[in-house]
């Protein structure tokens, strides 16, 4: 039996087609993941991601035992300002990855629901000799307001008003709901963590305020086009962040900050890696995919994730490829060789196609 | 449920076949495999002049999902090609059965179309293969 969200009864009177997600029924689309993905570029679409895990952790040595848990530095935000960073096993792959809120009294951590258990259970293996306690937050809902108009029409339907506040800050309000300005889609907008009770009220008045809304394909799509990477799919435990694109996540300095996985990366730094993630564009009709090989001079590569992209009009993708591959290479797709180009992601911010 | 128009006869791969007046037979892929798919971002059709055999493939399409095969439901020449459908795949989408078409053949035996299924065993088949 799959678990719901508080917005199930909405997401089922709009008509939605369900998917499992991680033991959770999730939307899936609710009839075009295309039309879904062009509400959140044009305008804006809402997002139910109550599935995600919300961590509470405080205690006297809350910062210092998340400074060694995790491999960006937390002592760097202040109180109201949000930080995303990786969770590494002591071998330096990537458990998954995560964004941190530092609240008054405590920092809250969201992360990934396909990585709920192993990282749970990563914590609680870590947690010795230091005075702390962390909390799993249940009860509670998240709803990701994303698009040009995001901003604008969550004040229409809540009287929230967040345009003055600056990317990866939050603020929260009497009723305890907490509005942060981050996202996974390359556009502007606001997250909102609330209790779950009040969360079909939102619902109802963000679409009446004209918000649309979204399911995961769109978000997949959203968030590729705009070159961010997805946990167990682009990176996990067998991959390091200098292969994956994340080193500017990686926060060296300090120098004699100990955070689990430093040494062997630092090890790795020194040799310089021998791949790279990057961008990947099809120059032809096709669609690139997960797993399929990328054929170069250079050596293979592997294709970490592939979309047909809405905005552009054609395929793009994330590779894990040799790290002195030629710029233009081939991918194998049912047993033919096309041409593919390599480019620096984002591929699409603010609406509009950036790379060269 | 998806729908199948009863005057069309069916593919067990999911292609529907409409004789027209003039002798010609329509081809293209019915509402429940275009719902299977999701939102269509390609479709390759078959070229112009060539002769297929029932059974045989006919193009790709290709969703924002999935890439899946097409086949011929019966033999033919290709007299014509939805080409439309190069720029505006969704068609296939919003009228399956209509403005969607994929190409037209001139077939080897018209009396093959008897060996694909109605409309009503069809309709079953898709029951078995819901998701």
């Amino acid at each position: 039996m799959s678990k719901h969200t508080a917005l199930h009864d909405e997401h089922v009177r709009l008509g939605v087609k369900m998917v499992n997600f991680a033991g959770w029924d999730m939307p899936l689309h609710y009839g075009s993941q295309i039309e879904e993905h062009h509400a959140v570029r044009n305008a804006a679409g809402a997002f139910d991601v109550s599935h995600m895990t919300i961590i509470d952790v405080r205690g006297g040595e809350a910062l210092p035992w998340l400074q060694y848990m995790l491999a960006n530095d937390v002592g760097r935000i202040e109180c109201g300002q949000a930080q995303y960073g990786l969770i590494l096993n002591s071998q330096a792959g990537i458990i998954d990855d995560l964004i941190v809120y530092k609240r008054k009294d405590d920092f809250r951590l969201i992360v990934n629901a396909g990585t709920r258990e192993k990282v749970l259970a990563w914590f609680e293996q870590n947690q010795r000799g230091f005075e702390i306690n962390w909390k799993l937050r249940s009860g509670m809902a998240i709803i990701a307001v994303q698009g040009p108009q995001g901003i604008a029409l969550v004040e229409k339907a809540t009287g929230f008003d967040g345009a003055k506040m600056p990317p990866f800050t939050f603020l929260e309000n009497a009723e305890s709901w907490m509005f942060a300005r981050t996202g996974y889609t390359g556009e502007s907008g606001l997250e909102i963590i609330l209790p779950e009770q009040a969360a079909p009220g939102l619902w109802q008045n963000l679409m009446q305020a004209g918000v649309s809304a979204v399911g995961l394909a769109a978000r997949d799509t959203l968030r590729l086009e705009a070159g961010m990477s997805l946990s167990g799919q682009d990176m996990d435990e067998t991959t390091h962040a200098l292969e994956s694109a994340l080193g500017w996540t990686i926060a060296w300095k300090p120098e004699n900050r100990s955070f689990i996985g430093r040494e062997p990366l630092e090890q790795i730094r020194k040799a310089g890696s021998a791949l790279k993630l990057c961008g990947i564009v099809l120059q032809s009709r096709g669609v690139l995919r997960h797993g399929q090989k990328i054929i170069s001079k250079a050596g293979d590569g592997i294709v970490t994730s592939g979309i047909y992209s809405p905005t552009l009009g054609y395929s793009i993708g994330l590779a894990r490829v040799p790290k002195n591959i030629e710029p233009d290479c081939h991918v194998e797709i049912r047993g033919k060789q096309l041409a593919v180009k390599l480019v620096r992601p984002p591929f699409v911010r603010n609406g509009q196609r950036v790379y060269k | 449920m998806s729908d199948a128009p009863a005057e069309l006869k069916y593919s067990s791969s999911h292609e529907w076949a409409r004789l027209e007046e003039n002798g010609m037979v329509t081809v293209g892929i019915t509402e429940f495999a275009q719902e299977a798919l999701g939102d269509i971002v390609f479709v390759e059709l078959p070229e112009m002049g060539v002769q297929i055999e029932s059974g045989e493939e006919a193009g790709v399409v290709e969703s924002v999902k999935a890439a899946a095969d097409t086949y011929a439901p019966i033999g033919g020449t290709v007299v014509e090609v939805n080409s439309v459908l190069e720029d505006e795949p969704e068609r296939v989408n919003q009228d399956a059965f209509g403005d969607g078409w994929f190409y037209r053949l001139d077939p080897h035996d018209v009396e093959d179309l008897s060996e694909l299924m109605d409309a009503e065993s069809y309709l079953e088949l898709c029951e078995n293969e819901a998701p």
